[in-house]
């Protein structure tokens, strides 16, 4: 137990350059910006698909090559064709993330009730208040399962952008490997599966405030019948 | 004290008396309408009709008939084939789509309201979209709830909180929030259980007393159809147009034998109920007023029965020999004395089929009949009633 936290623990980690808080930063930010990146690119693909009822079937073919793709691969490959720097990790990372949000996405709006859409339409909505006002809304929570569990991915694969001489927690992980510094990996390590645990917390907030109450399982004590 | 409630009123067809001012908006006038699907079906066939501005129109037929496919292509929810459907002269193929829809109500049978919004937002939506501001879209949403008959509290809750009744009342807001002429419906409430629904239906009569809408009804129940229309269009399968005609109309005079069998077997009875009653002559009935002594109101039983009334003349209920003799002389007749009477036969304008209904559901097996304003006129028989539609029959009133 004292091999795995004397290293986590000791102070002169958690200050300086390429102390905890600056690698707690960095991956942070390489999570966030390939969040970004997928979102922007894999959420109005499958709210497209997903409102249109067109193409459904090569989105999720899509999204599973994506999932098939070894992260590390592409990092590489990424590296042959763009050299180093901060564009392999996030474009691996990016890849990672886009199947969960844009399958999240298509399931969610595609499985609004045919019902709610069709009354959409009939109260006068284009279809653009259609999507914004009724289906992205109803579709939140399985929105917001496929961000949730893309940030997770990313959060945990973060650590690949130390394996092309970038900063972040996987620093540690790698440098710990390569000089057989066994408590500074493990460290590396805690600290990976700490930040990803409260991603997650965060996001379940998030989550609580963004979707409608109305959407919650039904409190079948509170509705009182007629 | 005695109530009047102690009769139960009857549940006869009332009709709303039509508000007047607005009868010439909301002509929909359908001019050799095709709808032809991409896969070869034709669901509505060269239809033409004109539905009554200010009146309850309702489209009723079997199954696949095409009445939700020419509904629909009021609103351009579809759009037709070839031919044209004006609304209040102006083809609908001259308007944008949501522009169109915003100014009709539109209600559908599982009331579709949208789950992640409060009652009160899911009635204010059209309003909104039509930029009215956010305060006085709720302002009328709040209206609207009393309207159709919710408590304001239940402005807050989600739709997932409430009954399917409740839901349908929602649905009916949302749909006259802007008050637009025209309200489609499409089976609204077929979804829910059928106490809950003739409520429903009730109160859409109701409520159109009080607006006046054009409103057209699809429905695929024949009895919903009578009782709710000014109007009735019977859909035969194809898409086309078997009749069209007020109810009374349609049970006396079916076109042709699809629409006899749509109608059904009791159509007769159903008949009754557009039968104006007003051949039918009254028996005498000696009334004992309430707080009478029960010594007096033994004096008035005829035939071990006498009906109650209140200082007002309207009747109450029966007092039976039976009753009487359990109790002591002096006492006074008052409620806890009185059966209910069944239904009232109104003389001035009740059917035939309330009057009928009044005989039989009285436990004197006299009905009792009152004036239109409710004061007691006297009583019916089964049996005059029965002499009246003889007579109604022999005048081709009724079908055979
Ligand atoms: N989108 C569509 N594509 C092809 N055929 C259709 C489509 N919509 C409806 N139809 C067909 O058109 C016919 C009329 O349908 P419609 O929905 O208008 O019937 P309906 O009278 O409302 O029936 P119901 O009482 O069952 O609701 C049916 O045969 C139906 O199968
Ligand atoms: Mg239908």
């Amino acid at each position: 137990m004292n091999l795995l936290t004397s290293w986590l623990f000791d102070p002169t980690n958690w200050s300086g350059t390429g102390g905890i808080p600056q690698r707690l930063v960095e991956h942070l930010w390489y999570t966030a910006l390939a969040l970004a990146i997928a979102i922007v690119i894999g959420f109005p693909l499958g709210a497209l698909v997903g409102h249109t009822k067109r193409g459904g079937f090569v989105l999720v073919g899509a999204a599973n090559v994506l999932r098939a793709l070894p992260t590390v691969g592409v990092l590489t490959l990424v590296v042959l064709l763009a050299g180093i720097g901060l564009v392999p990790p996030i474009a691996a990372l990016t890849l990672l993330a886009i199947p969960p949000i844009m399958a999240g996405a298509y399931a969610g709006i595609q499985a609004v009730e045919p019902v709610v859409v069709d009354a959409a339409r009939g109260v006068g909505m284009t279809e653009r208040e259609v999507l914004f006002q009724v289906e992205i809304p109803n579709a939140m929570p399985l929105i917001f399962g496929g961000v949730r569990s893309a940030a997770l991915q990313v959060v945990a694969t973060a650590t690949i952008a130390a394996y092309v001489g970038l900063g972040g927690l996987g620093r540690y992980v790698f440098d710990g490997l390569a000089l057989h510094d066994y408590p500074q990996m493990a460290g590396g390590a805690i600290l990976v599966a700490v930040l990803a645990v409260l991603v997650e917390l965060v996001l379940t907030g998030v989550q609580r405030l963004v979707v409608s109450p109305g959407l919650r399982p039904v409190r079948t004590s509170g509705g009182t019948q007629r | 004290m005695v109530e009047r409630s102690a009769v139960v009123s009857g549940r006869g067809y009332c009709r709303p008396h039509y508000r007047d001012d607005r009868k010439d908006l909301g002509v929909i006038e359908f001019q050799a309408v095709t709808k032809r699907f991409d896969d070869g079906t034709v669901a509505v066939d060269e239809l033409d009709l004109t539905v009554d501005p200010g009146r309850i129109t309702v489209f009723v037929g079997p199954s696949g008939c095409g009445k939700t496919t020419s509904l629909r292509m009021i609103n351009r929810m579809i759009d037709l084939t070839s031919g044209s459907i004006l609304v209040d002269g102006k083809d609908v193929r001259q308007s944008d789509p949501p522009l169109l829809r915003r100014g009709i109500g539109y209600v559908i049978q599982q009331a579709g309201l949208f789950p992640h919004r409060t009652v009160l937002d899911n009635i204010a939506t059209v309003p909104v979209l039509a930029g009215w501001g956010r305060a006085k879209a709720r302002k009328r949403a709040e209206e609207l709830l009393e309207t159709v008959g919710l408590p304001a509290a239940m402005g807050r809750r989600y739709p997932a909180q409430l009954s399917g009744g409740q839901q349908q009342r929602v649905g009916v807001a949302r749909a006259l929030a802007v008050d637009p002429p025209v309200l489609l419906m499409d089976e609204p409430f077929s979804a829910v259980d059928p106490v809950v629904r003739e409520g429903l239906q009730d109160e859409l009569l109701r409520l159109q007393g009080e607006l006046g809408k054009t409103i057209v009804f699809v429905t695929h129940d024949i009895d919903e159809a009578i009782k709710l229309g000014d109007k009735v269009a019977v859909f035969r399968t194809g898409g086309i147009l078997a009749q069209y005609d007020t109810p009374a109309e349609l049970l006396a005079r079916p076109a042709d034998d699809f629409v006899t069998n749509f109608v059904g077997r009791d159509r007769g009875y159903r008949a009754l109920g557009f039968l104006t009653a007003g051949g039918l002559s009254l028996g005498e009935l000696a009334p004992v007023k309430v707080g009478a002594t029960v010594a007096e109101a033994r004096q008035a039983l005829r035939d071990g029965w006498a009906v109650v009334v209140d200082e007002r003349n309207h009747p109450c209920g029966w007092l039976s020999a039976d009753r009487l003799s359990s109790v002591d002389e002096s006492a006074t007749v008052d409620a806890d004395l009185l059966l209910a009477g069944g239904s009232l036969y109104d003389t001035e304008h009740g059917s035939l089929r309330s009057a009928l209904d009044a005989a039989l559901s009285s436990p004197s097996a006299l009905g009792v009949a009152v004036d239109g304003q409710g004061v007691l006129a006297g009583s019916i028989t089964a049996d005059e009633v029965l002499r009246a539609l003889a007579a109604a029959r022999t005048a081709g009133e009724v079908p055979q």
